[in-house]
């Protein structure tokens, strides 16, 4: 077992979530609670990774992020190194491409509270900052454990865009997903078996406890 | 008073008022899809309308035509619906003192004292709302919408979970105290008897449009006699 790319993939895993919990909550809050033609054109780029080829992202990215556009000048200048082949390159890809994965179980889960709920609470004066942290968020928490969840084993399995992105270097982007492939591509099936296994069981044991969370929840979000 | 001239369209119903509502309660009676949620949901700032505007004594509320627009929440009005919308996960207390924010512990403290007690719901205090029956949530719900003492109550069928006698007595004990605290309030009903109990300006709507506004006794002449009818039979 890779045990620097295990810890490397939960680090990333990790950071990934509780940025994408940041971002997805107030985003999902927003397409739930407003109203205009312009939510359809947000929603449709929340959700544009889930259709998109992952090496198509992270081509995309490598090239956003490299040296060859004004962005990725300026965050070299900034970071003084390059986002690509870098960890906070792997970040930022990884929150991109698991952002549908945030993003839709918590627009379903903020969807399906009553909406008088919501009235009641804006006419006894809360603001929209109120409303998500004192009903949405209390009210839809089964959705969002499912959100950090999913979140968090997307990023653990993530490939295409880790590769495309972050290349194979050890300690910094050698995620579990790359060390499985180079298992593979070397014959080592015994290896590439353990390997696949941890990545099985991590998905598992994530997946189980949030149907336990549901059953104790009585299926429902509240 | 309320002041209100509103044209509103939702698909193909058109709600189009101009009115004035000087009583400190004013029953706005007419049957089902008449407009009148749509209309209270209105004056609480909870929709928009297409045009118009909406003053409440010398504050304006909406104006169309000057682009004012009040949200909901900080136009001092409350308004409490058929459905209670108590917050499932919060205690009959924590739902009350939802709109108090802004008070120290001792005087919210009291604020949920008295509203319970003008509710007569005092002993639900601790409860869920999960655990509470239809009229005493909506009992519950009144009490919330009055704990940050608005200056205009709305009223949205409120009552229809509780038997006559109960609603009676609640429309009793609220009405002195919105008096007191200089509280006008508007409801809606399709409940003729509900529009008989209080001695209110009667503001008649059906489909969409004002047909009337008075006394109960010139409004509801109509609706006295047809009540008189099945009471006593045609002969009566």
């Amino acid at each position: 077992m890779d045990w620097q790319a295990l810890a490397l993939t939960l680090r990333l895993a990790t950071v990934t979530t509780v940025i994408l919990l940041t971002v997805a909550v107030p985003l999902a809050a927003l397409l739930v609670l407003s109203r205009g033609r312009w939510l359809a054109v947000v929603e449709a780029l929340a959700a544009l990774p889930l259709v998109m080829p992952p090496t198509v992202l992270g081509f995309f990215l490598l090239v956003l992020l490299g040296p060859r556009t004004a962005i990725g000048r300026g965050v070299t200048s900034l970071l003084g190194h390059p986002l690509a082949f870098s960890f906070s390159g792997l970040v930022v890809g990884s929150v991109i491409y698991s952002l549908p994965f945030a993003v839709q179980p918590l627009v379903a889960g903020f969807a399906s509270i009553e909406p008088a709920l919501v009235d009641a609470a804006r006419l006894l004066g809360a603001g929209r900052a109120r409303v998500v942290f004192s009903i949405l968020i209390p009210l839809a928490r089964r959705s969002l454990l499912a959100a950090a969840v999913l979140s968090f084993l997307h990023t653990v399995g993530e490939f295409g865009v880790v590769l495309m992105l972050g290349g194979d270097i050890p300690g910094a982007t050698r995620t579990l997903s790359i060390v499985l492939y180079n298992q593979v591509e070397n014959f080592d099936y015994g290896a590439a078996n353990r390997t696949a296994a941890t990545l099985l069981a991590l998905s598992v044991f994530a997946l189980a406890a949030i149907y336990a969370g549901g059953r104790r929840g009585g299926g429902r979000n509240a | 008073m309320l002041d209100m001239a509103l044209t509103s369209r939702r698909g193909s119903f058109h709600l189009q008022v101009k009115c004035r509502f000087i009583s400190a309660w004013t029953v706005v009676f007419g049957p089902s899809g008449a407009g009148k949620s749509t209309m209270l949901r209105i004056l609480a700032g909870l929709d928009r309308p297409d045009n118009g505007h909406i003053r409440l004594d010398s504050h304006v509320l909406t104006d169309t035509d000057r682009g004012i627009y009040i949200n909901a929440g900080r136009r001092t009005t409350s308004l409490v619906a058929q459905q209670p919308a108590l917050f499932p996960h919060l205690s009959v207390e924590a739902n009350v003192a939802y709109g108090v924010g802004k008070l120290d512990q001792r005087q919210r403290d009291l604020r949920i004292e008295e509203m319970l007690d003008l509710v007569d719901a005092t002993g639900l205090i601790k409860r869920r709302p999960r655990d509470l029956s239809g009229g005493e949530a909506q009992r519950v719900a009144l009490a919330r919408a009055l704990a940050p003492l608005p200056r205009l109550l709305l009223l949205d069928e409120p009552f229809s979970a509780l038997d006559g006698i109960a609603s009676d007595d609640l429309l009793a004990r609220l009405q002195p105290w919105l008096t007191d605290h200089n509280v006008q309030a508007v409801m809606a009903t399709h409940d003729a008897t509900d529009a008989f109990a209080t001695a209110a300006e009667i503001a008649l709507l059906r489909d969409g449009r004002l047909l009337a506004l008075g006394s109960a006794s010139e409004v509801l002449r109509d609706e006295r006699e047809r009540l008189r009818k099945r009471l006593l039979g045609p002969t009566g």
